[in-house]
């Protein structure tokens, strides 16, 4: 709450980004003390992760402080002022956090978690959900990420210029963060395939590995250079790479409708349906990880590659 | 299952998978092909649905094999299969003309990013119709939205980056209201499927969190439907997208946050808490009114064309709010019509003023001196296209001003007819600024010399243009579906069961 507030004070854009990043880390605490690690974690990825780096390297092309407003804020203090008040007034007769008896988790709960294991097989009811009973939701979650992906591509391409030559860095020859660097990013890459694969079995998937897996590389850029990170993953792939992670998710679901199934049913994977859901669930989220890890570096070359406006 | 009953699904997916196809193929013809096949098949997709379901039957499709609640489920019911009629022939016919426009428009080596980002706007829209399960509404909502700000953004106007900004932060503000209305929802029945929403809400009904979550899912729907007053995104997003954007969203987007607004307040809310406990008939009838006035003035001031149209399809959005919240069946049925008499004018005038821009580079009223003479076909599209948005017979705008007045007078509400009648002679004024200078002054000797536009955008925009002749006399397919569809919504006809 006070970073809120202080982050909208601030006229200075640098501190802004921190205080975002430490706000998406206490919100990703708070669910954590809800016992909702994966969001939890996705939260610390994402919002306190790349997402900082990504607002970095927008701000390099930009300037550090803002501009003082010249509207009024009264009319948006109001809006937001109803807003608040809407949903406190919602709240009221809403039940109370961790009420057993609420229809949350009366109505189509109990059957995630009791069913849930027989029927999908694995013991992370979360991935379960997510993954198979409601597949297609995060099937069109992907196509999100890899809309968004698009829309910065096509609005801002991603560019060649000096400063993405190899062996061009932008803050200069440091021995040790190349060192530490070094040790960091192998560590990084193997914990991201962790998460990828694991996911199953605890918290963790395709979107949280694929920011993760995108964070070494960013690693990579940050101190060894644009030029160099983007031999070793080519821009022009990533598109692609992008498009074929949602083809992998979409395929899966193709051949169930090829194997006279709905949509997404896993079960034809497999002479066992349980075996199958397995199946499903790792192709699937495998199709997320590619879409996310390509898309993520691939906005972040988009920004990286465009020379400062001076 | 037969291929028959995969139908729900392909419709959504067809496109969705297109999309990626044509990042991978990275070539501009053979995306335009692809683009093309996809919005085809999902045409034929809808127009087999819509046979389905005419005798008032609903199409359940469970995806990944889950049963609802649990799984999330595709409902298509007649309201439902006709919006997707709407949308689907509407990308067709926009895809047919795009080739020529978007070749002129766009850079070439963003062509192919342009067709994808295009097929995913198409899936996004068809996707929200075609759901059953409210997050899922959401979901696909967000995908249509993303693709809809990149492609404003590629207009060539430097204005458009701004137009696509502001569209962003009003969109993303109505797609995270919606999402907390959905939350509270959840948060009550514990459940997302519409149909299960519907059943459990009324025991909960009497509640702060239900009417807060009814709050924020009309605003949400509202700022999306560009419902007066929440509409100041749309004049200047359409005015400097590309040519056939302007003619997708204006015949599409909007229909489709007025069907999800339909969905939510009389299917999932019902008709008794919407229109009656709460007092969101009388809200929508005064905004209505206030849209249908407010926009016809302001377009009549307008010098860019496309904005003018922006600005009537404002107004035209009054009219079918306006036939939501008489709340009887005859003006749900004017209301659900008028989408799709509206999506035919907005699509063959769009696509009319998209051959001017390929031709002449501008939609400047003052550029457009004596084109009526050197564009004939095309100008003569237009005049069509005018005379159905003022309401003249026998085009399709005549129909839907005929069913909504009759709507009024039902009640005897004349002074609501009033306002239509006002509305129209405003939408004949503006209408007759442009052909009043198409046609009656000549083009300066100064100006380069023009030619007609090519038979490949000519045919696209003159199907457009026939069928608002064809079912301005024929109306048996657009006011039968109406008709039946808003019955089944207001519980007045009896319900179909599941398949």
């Amino acid at each position: 709450m006070l970073i809120a507030i202080a982050s909208i004070k601030l006229r200075d854009l640098f501190a802004v980004v921190m205080l975002f990043g430490i706000y998406s880390f206490m919100t990703a605490t708070l669910f954590m003390d809800l016992d909702a690690v994966d969001v939890a974690f996705t939260e610390a990825a994402v919002g306190a992760g790349v997402t900082t780096v990504l607002m970095l390297s927008s701000l390099r092309l930009t300037t550090r402080w803002e501009k003082i407003p010249r509207h009024s804020p009264l009319l948006p203090l109001l809006v937001v002022g109803i807003t608040g008040a809407a949903l406190v007034y919602g709240t009221l007769d809403a039940p109370m956090l961790g009420d057993a008896q609420a229809p949350v988790h009366q109505h189509v709960a109990p059957r995630y978690i009791e069913q849930g294991p027989v029927e999908v097989g694995m013991p992370n009811m979360v991935t379960a959900v997510l993954a198979s009973y409601r597949g297609y939701d995060t099937f069109g979650e992907t196509v999100v990420i890899f809309t968004a992906g698009l829309a910065v591509l096509l609005l801002l391409g991603i560019q060649e210029n000096p400063d993405t030559k190899p062996g061009r860095t932008a803050i200069g020859d440091q021995l040790v963060l190349r060192v530490l660097v070094k040790i960091l990013i192998p560590l990084i890459l193997l914990y991201a395939l962790y998460v990828q694969f694991h996911g199953d079995y605890g918290a963790g998937g395709g979107f949280q590995a694929g920011v993760i897996f995108a964070t070494g590389f960013v690693l990579y850029d940050l101190v060894f250079g644009d030029g160099n990170a983007r031999l070793v993953m080519p821009p022009r792939w990533l598109h692609r790479l992008a498009a074929l992670g949602v083809l992998i998710y979409g395929g899966v679901g193709v051949i169930s409708l090829l194997g006279g199934k709905a949509f997404l049913d896993y079960s034809v994977l497999s002479h066992d349906p349980v075996h199958g859901q397995h199946l499903g669930v790792l192709l699937v989220e495998l199709g997320v990880g590619i879409t996310v890890f390509s898309i993520i570096l691939a906005i972040f070359f988009a920004f990286s590659g465009r020379s400062r406006i001076r | 299952m037969s291929f028959l009953e995969h139908l729900p699904v392909l419709i959504v997916i067809v496109p969705l998978m297109a999309a990626p196809i044509c990042v991978l193929l990275d070539r501009p013809r053979l995306a335009w092909l692809v683009a093309l096949i996809a919005a085809f098949s999902s045409l034929f997709c809808a127009i087999a649905l819509l046979s389905q379901v005419l005798d008032g039957s609903v199409i359940s499709y469970e995806l990944g094999g889950w049963a609802a609640p649990w799984g999330i489920e595709y409902r298509i019911d007649l309201l439902g299969a006709f919006v997707l009629l709407i949308v689907s022939a509407m990308a067709a016919a926009v895809l047919d003309f795009a080739k020529a426009s978007v070749e002129h428009e766009i850079p070439t080596d963003r062509i192919a990013r342009f067709y994808a980002a295009f097929l995913l706007a198409l899936a996004g829209l068809l996707g929200i119709v075609a759901t059953g399960d409210a997050f899922n509404v959401f979901v696909f909502l967000e995908i249509s939205s993303l693709a809809s700000y990149a492609l404003i953004s590629m207009g060539r106007d430097r204005r458009a980056l701004n137009a696509a900004f502001q569209y962003l932060v009003m969109g993303t503000i109505g797609a995270t209201f919606i999402l907390i209305g959905i939350g509270f929802l959840y948060m009550m029945t514990g459940t997302l499927n519409m149909q299960d929403l519907a059943e459990r809400l009324p025991a909960v009904a009497d509640t702060n969190t239900v009417r807060a979550g009814f709050a924020f899912l009309t605003v949400g729907i509202g700022l999306k439907l560009a419902m007066f007053p929440l509409h100041l995104w749309l004049p200047n997003a359409y005015a400097y997208a590309p040519s056939i954007v302007s003619a997708f969203l204006a015949a599409t987007a909007t229909k489709v946050a007025l069907y999800v607004m339909l969905r939510f307040m009389l299917g999932i809310f019902g008709v008794d808490f919407s229109l009656h406990e709460m007092p969101f008939a009388w809200i929508l009838m005064v905004l209505g009114v206030l849209g249908i006035l407010s926009g016809s003035l302001v377009a009549i001031y307008q010098d860019n064309v496309k904005r003018m149209l922006a600005y009537s399809s404002v107004a035209q959005i009054g009219y079918m709010v306006l036939g939501i919240a008489i709340a009887t069946t005859a003006g749900v049925t004017a209301a659900v019509l008028h989408m799709f008499n509206h999506a035919l004018m907005k699509g063959a005038l769009f696509l009319a003023l998209g051959a001017v821009v390929y031709r002449l580079g501008s939609v400047r009223l003052n550029d457009l001196s004596g084109l009526g003479w050197h564009m004939p076909w095309t100008m003569a599209a237009v005049v069509v296209g005018g005379l159905s948005l003022i309401g003249v017979p026998p085009t399709v705008g005549f129909i839907s001003k005929w069913y909504l007045v009759i709507a009024v007078l039902e009640h005897g509400w004349w002074p609501l007819a009033l306002v239509v009648l006002i509305g129209s002679v405003l939408a004949l004024i503006y209408v007759w600024r442009v052909l009043e200078v198409a046609y009656l002054r000549p083009r300066p000797a100064s100006a380069p010399p023009v030619s007609e536009a090519p038979l490949s955008m000519l045919i696209p925009v003159w199907l457009l243009v026939i069928a608002n002749i064809y079912f301005g006399i024929a109306t048996h397919l657009s006011v039968g579906s109406a008709e039946r569809a808003a019955a089944l919504l207001m519980g007045t006809a009896p319900m179909g069961g599941a398949q």
